[in-house]
């Protein structure tokens, strides 16, 4: 079975993504838990929901206001990084989380490097299909690259200016600080 | 000067060291070029014609004296002595080894620097006006909200691979002196009839193979939105910008083919729902920021200095360089200085290590330790007494840099071009120092007046040829190189009278040869026809091209000439 990391650790995963082919529809799904992508959902949401084992893969280009609705019956999503130079994945997670309220499993797959999964955990993943000709355990361990940040983002809304007293410059002393804040 | 604190320190560091392992495993095999290239590209690596280029983001064109020593230093340690600096307020090594890139970038960690962000489909060096905090017609300092959005920026982690690159100009003062009606975000920072502090958000300009003037769509948004403002933006545009061409991939392709209303509708739909979020300034942070930009401790002068006067009346070329380089001041008695990196048989933006050295020692000994660097590719020493400018003029012109040339035709602005930068399609510096030599006697020059020459290597507009009083494009004609001529391109600055303009082609290009002699017979046209005190920019205003083109034209022969 596959590896992948979810909520900060490596574990064994059996979904599959399907990308199925022109003509391919709900019938030709494979056996077992299967990620399908949203047009695929939208169009059989009811047969899918009668199947089980189904959640819904988003490209950079959907909307994700069209899988809001469907969000609870989900038991995860994912986003696809065609290449992962294609940085839309990172907005559509962000509004998934921060808009339309997705709890549940956030997952990146296509080409998801190591290299890539720091940010992708600040806009809101929590578990990453690593490519698989690439290092999870390098994937891992970039998970912890920067220990703060400057802005906020889904897993820290609040920006470092908010967050704690950053220091008056030396130069002026706290009395100019006092003096500023009385003014 | 902005100081980092820990946040910015243990940032900067973990970049640095992020960085190296990347480039180990690249250097290992285990990362593919394709792989490592964005990586490196936002580390400002690139890959250049004979060596790595490495691009170290000078944020809104500030220095202090031990962060100008340590890029002598890099200059002299990692690659051959000098290096370039550039239209964006960066400075460019031209030479050094991949090996040593990540020993680079500590290097400059240690001085509070770094080159985050200066290259690659992300957010890039903020850029400002070079005369901010001393320019009298300053309206707000633009600093530290230049800081502020640096540090909103770097590490974004939803903007970190965006349709194409992101340049975002701030500017406080009456002129214009950051060209930022070129930008992809333009911010005028202003205050209001009622005197409140905001900003004007102009999105979509822009260089390149599609020039194009901001459009404004705010004209007047109060400060503590701007964070959340900037990032409505970006956001629409790494949802909506074309990632299937990335010649119509920047945002202004995007806000012309919605038009700047349906554009600013989806900014303003999406701004909805961050507007008062976390993201909201404070004044607190604003407050905090500022202080960091505090006046030096200016002495109380005279603003007319006795001596001064008598070296102005008895020494010509003395007068002749205050005239052009000495800038006024907002405090008596004090001038800012513009350094000339366009001495004729230097690349233009170019000093040695010796040169910035010197450069150093001045802003340290006649001023309080600050140098800025201008889109124009100068130096700029802020805070120089009047009294003090005779010796740093000796001095100065010792080191090659006191060229009475500021704002004339031989300031010329110039990207490296196809010597050094691999997306070239012809040579920048051989022309701009062909020209150069055409226009060797100071007399003259001086009588033509301010006109902005800009040169650039290839449609990517690094030389701002598009905002040149004349513009210089190198194009590929059969491998063979060319130059396209336009004329008209106003950068929003005085020089041409506040306007942001696009320079217009005058018709088919030339070669190299014939460049000098084309520039000669532009400006000879200029001079038969101008009245009294008009500049080359206003004969072109007035008059519009057709004479300056039937004078280039008909002085050429058919087969010197390609057809544009
Ligand atoms: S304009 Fe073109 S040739 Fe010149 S530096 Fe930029 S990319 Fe290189």
């Amino acid at each position: 079975m596959p590896e992948i990391i979810r909520k900060g650790a490596v574990v064994q995963d059996d979904w599959q993504v399907v990308r199925p082919e022109a003509g391919q529809g709900v019938n030709d799904l494979p056996p077992g838990h299967v990620i399908v992508p949203l047009g695929l959902w939208l169009a059989n949401t009811e047969a899918l929901i009668a199947r089980g084992n189904v959640a819904v893969w988003l490209a950079g280009t959907d909307d994700p206001a069209l899988v809001a609705p469907w969000l609870e019956r989900l038991p995860l999503v994912a986003v696809d990084f065609p290449k992962f130079t294609d940085g839309r994945g990172y907005s559509v997670a962000y509004l998934l989380r921060s808009r339309f309220g997705w709890r549940g499993e956030l997952r990146a797959i296509g080409d998801v490097l190591p290299d890539q999964v720091f940010y992708m955990q600040r806009v809101g993943f929590d578990a990453f299909a690593v490519r698989s000709d690439r290092s999870v355990a390098t994937a891992l361990r970039a998970l912890k690259t920067f220990s703060d940040a400057y802005q906020g983002s889904w897993d820290n809304p609040v920006p470092a200016f908010r967050r704690e007293p950053r220091p008056w410059p030396e130069s002026l002393g706290q009395d100019s600080l006092k003096a500023r804040q009385q003014a | 000067m902005y100081r980092y604190d820990t946040i910015d320190r243990t940032l900067v560091n973990e970049r640095v060291e992020q960085y190296r392992d990347q480039l180990t495993r690249h250097l290992a095999g285990e990362l593919s070029e394709d792989e490592f290239r964005p990586l490196r590209l936002q580390n400002g690596l690139y890959i250049q014609r004979h060596a790595p280029m490495l691009r170290v983001a000078i944020p809104y064109g500030l220095l202090s004296a031990k962060q100008l020593r340590m890029l002598a230093h890099i200059a002299r340690k990692y690659d051959r002595g000098f290096g370039h600096f550039t239209t964006r307020q960066n400075i460019q090594y031209n030479w050094p080894k991949l090996e040593d890139s990540a020993d680079i970038l500590a290097d400059l960690a240690s001085v509070e620097m770094h080159a985050i962000q200066t290259s690659g489909n992300c957010v890039r060096n903020i850029t400002s006006d070079e005369f901010a905090g001393i320019a009298p017609d300053e309206i707000v300092d633009p600093r530290p909200l230049s800081e502020i959005l640096r540090q909103w920026s770097t590490f974004h982690p939803e903007f970190a691979f965006l349709p194409r690159k992101f340049k975002i100009a701030v500017n406080g003062a009456a002129e214009d002196r950051a060209a930022t009606a070129f930008h992809d975000i333009g911010i005028y920072v202003l205050r209001n009839f009622e005197g409140e502090l905001g900003v004007r958000v102009l999105v979509g300009g822009g260089m390149g193979r599609t020039p194009i003037i901001g459009h404004v769509i705010r004209d007047f948004l109060p400060w503590k939105h701007v964070l959340t403002y900037i990032e409505a933006i970006l956001r629409v545009y790494n949802r909506h910008g074309r990632r299937d061409n990335m010649y119509k991939a920047r945002i202004k392709i995007l806000v012309k083919a919605l038009g700047p209303e349906e554009f600013t509708r989806q900014v303003e739909e999406e701004w909805v729902h961050v507007k008062d979020g976390p993201g909201t300034l404070t004044r607190e942070e604003l407050d905090r920021v500022t202080a960091y930009f505090p006046a030096p401790e200016y002495e109380t002068l005279a603003d007319v200095d006795a001596g001064h006067e008598q070296h102005l009346a008895e020494n010509a070329a003395f007068a002749r360089w205050v005239g052009r380089s000495v800038r006024p001041h907002r405090i008596a008695g004090y001038r800012s200085v513009v350094l000339s990196l366009k001495k004729t048989g230097v690349p233009p933006g170019d000093a040695t290590a010796e040169q910035m050295e010197a450069v150093a020692d001045w802003s340290e000994r006649f001023g309080f330790g600050e140098i800025r660097v201008s889109h124009e590719q100068n130096l700029i020493l802020s805070d120089v007494r009047v009294s003090d400018l005779h010796t740093l003029w000796l001095e100065a012109k010792t080191a090659g840099l006191a060229t009475p040339n500021i704002g004339l035709i031989t300031d010329i602005i110039a990207c490296p071009g196809g010597d050094f930068c691999s997306l070239a399609n012809a040579k920048s510096i051989p022309i701009a120092e062909a020209i150069q030599r055409r226009f060797d006697d100071l007399d003259y020059i001086h009588d033509i007046g301010e006109l902005n020459i800009n040169i650039s290597g290839c449609m990517n507009s690094c030389g701002h040829h598009h905002a040149g009083h004349i513009g210089i494009l190198g194009v590929d004609k059969d491998g063979e190189e060319w130059y396209q001529v336009s004329i008209g391109g106003a950068d929003g600055s005085s020089a041409g009278h506040g306007r942001s303009a696009i320079g217009k082609v005058i018709g088919p290009s030339f070669k190299a040869e014939a460049m000098p002699d084309v520039i000669s017979t532009l400006v000879d046209t200029f001079v038969e026809l101008r009245d009294e005190g008009e500049r080359f920019i206003d004969v072109v205003d007035r008059l519009g091209q057709a004479p300056f083109k039937a004078r280039v034209y008909a002085s050429r022969q058919e087969k010197e000439v390609l057809d544009a």
